[in-house]
């Protein structure tokens, strides 16, 4: 389980974790908390193409839909099923059991333009404003 | 958009917030979404109990002698099944037969009625009935700014009322009973809005968090919870009730909204019965007809519904059902005949989803199957 501290975060509220040419995708603790119960999750397709800040994916709460951006380019490694199956495990283990899908970076530089830990602590105290 | 200086707020709004309530700005009044969650709360109220601010809500009092005759002839509903201690549920119908709002109206004594209105209908309701009182003998009067109004809900909700109010528990459904509570005049009714049994506590805003504290101290054996307008939303419509501005407004009809068993055709004159009479011979043009997904996704308020590629029309109120697990909603749909059972779509998010059409309530609570 990777710590909150060692992912890189997007302005749309995804987590990334890069492990050399793959990197794991899921929604921040932060989102999972402000959306509530998620009810319902329609992950990217098999090996489809995604394009950085572009959405890939639906999460949806009994409130609220909220779109899924990709955090970078590449192509979908893997995917998550048990989400699809339980989608409240995105509230119960947003950061672990509830990672999202898994991306084959096309280009690994684009991780760096992200934001880490303290930016996005800082970015959502200004979104609060 | 409504600005923070106009928002109103319940006398129980800091309660609410200290209980965890996440507030927002509903119509002009903060009030709380939801506390830890809308599923615990929604399944707080299907299986035990749960709490409510429903202090928006107004009240409007109708005395004098012209009392019944004033809300027989503005109402669709027959007033004579609101004997004294009983309550009707009802549509004041505007001259074209569509709702001015939809009311519960109370017969608290003879010639002294009290009807519950919507929050955002209370002053055009007070209007439009003090305009057909015009030439009658009769007071209308909108008290709306001096009562707050707790709702407590579920199955357990009588077992731990029993005795701080037995009267209460005595009551049959829409029954309605004055009491004094900690030395206020209260009034507390057997309804609610959610299809599970309760009651409704309307209250002098002096005594309401005393109310809500002495409910929460009663409920603790029952793990009740503060709910809020999320479950509160979730519950009615999985009930099938109808939520004014949304479901119903002026521009549809009582049989439009599919609630043609309010209409007591037989009680007499009433306003827009002719136009209701010519809806019922010619056949309606659109009805609110419920449906159910059969595919993953949740449906939401304006999303389009077909029938075999044909657009029939848009859900007014949909979400995802905590009690059944999947997509619910209802929509007017230009085919009035559409049966449970039949296959249509939904688009969501751009994508066809399919769905049937299916009975409205969609999951009958306690409410329901209600005996004294």
């Amino acid at each position: 389980m990777p710590k909150q501290e060692e992912v890189k975060y997007t302005k749309t509220h995804e987590w990334i974790l890069a492990q050399g040419q793959e990197a794991t995708v899921g929604l921040s603790d932060h989102a999972q908390h402000e959306m509530g119960d998620i009810v319902f999750v329609e992950l990217p397709k098999s090996a489809q193409k995604v394009e950085k800040e572009k959405p890939c994916a639906v999460v949806e709460s009994v409130k609220s839909a909220f779109d899924i951006y990709a955090p970078v380019s590449g192509q979908i490694s893997a995917l998550n099923e048990e989400v699809t199956k339980d989608p409240a495990l995105i509230n119960q283990s947003p950061m672990d059991k509830a990672w999202l899908f898994k991306i084959q970076l096309s280009d690994t530089d684009q991780i760096k333009d992200l934001m880490d830990w303290t930016a996005y602590q800082e970015f959502i105290k200004q979104a609060a404003h | 958009m409504t600005t923070a200086a106009t928002v109103r707020k319940t006398v129980l709004n800091e309660t609410m917030s200290k209980a965890g309530g996440k507030m927002v700005d509903f119509h002009g009044w903060e009030l709380p979404i939801q506390f830890e969650g809308i599923l615990k709360e929604h399944a707080a109220v299907r299986n035990s109990a749960g709490i409510f601010d429903v202090s928006h809500m107004g009240q409007v009092f109708v005395t004098g002698p012209d009392s019944f005759k004033l809300l027989q002839k503005t109402n669709a509903n027959d007033l004579r099944k609101a004997t004294v201690g009983k309550g009707v549920y009802s549509h004041l119908l505007n001259e074209n037969g569509g709702l001015v709002d939809d009311i519960i109206a109370f017969c608290l004594a003879l010639n002294r009625y009290l009807v519950i209105v919507n929050a955002t209908t209370s002053t055009k309701d007070f209007n439009w009935l003090s305009a057909k009182a015009a030439k009658m003998n009769v007071t209308v009067e909108n008290k709306s700014d001096a009562y707050s109004m707790v709702a407590v809900q579920g199955p357990n909700v009588p077992k731990m009322m029993e005795i701080f109010a037995p009267e209460a528990v005595k009551l049959p459904r829409f029954g309605i009973v004055e009491k004094k509570l900690f030395g206020a005049d209260c009034f507390i009714s057997r309804t609610g809005y959610t299809g599970e049994d309760g009651f409704e506590i309307t209250a002098p805003h002096a005594v309401i968090i005393n109310i809500w504290n002495k409910m929460m101290e009663l409920g603790k054996p029952y793990n009740i919870v503060p709910c809020g307008l999320g479950a509160r939303d979730t519950l009615r419509l999985e009930s099938g009730y109808l939520l004014y501005g949304q479901d119903v407004d002026d521009d549809h009809t009582t049989y439009e909204s599919n609630y043609g068993w309010v209409v007591a055709m037989d009680k007499g004159d009433f306003t827009a019965k002719d136009i209701l009479l010519k809806q019922k011979a010619e056949g309606l043009r659109r009805k609110l007809t419920g449906l159910t997904l059969t595919a993953g996704g949740v449906p939401r308020p304006g999303c389009k519904v077909f029938k075999g590629g044909k657009e029939l029309g848009q859900l007014a109120s949909a979400t995802y059902s905590p009690t059944l697990k999947k997509g619910i909603g209802v929509g007017y749909m230009s085919d009035p005949n559409l049966k449970p059972g039949e296959p249509l779509e939904v688009e969501i998010h751009g994508k066809r989803v399919p769905a049937t059409a299916a009975k409205v309530p969609f999951h009958k609570g306690t409410a329901f199957t209600f005996k004294l």
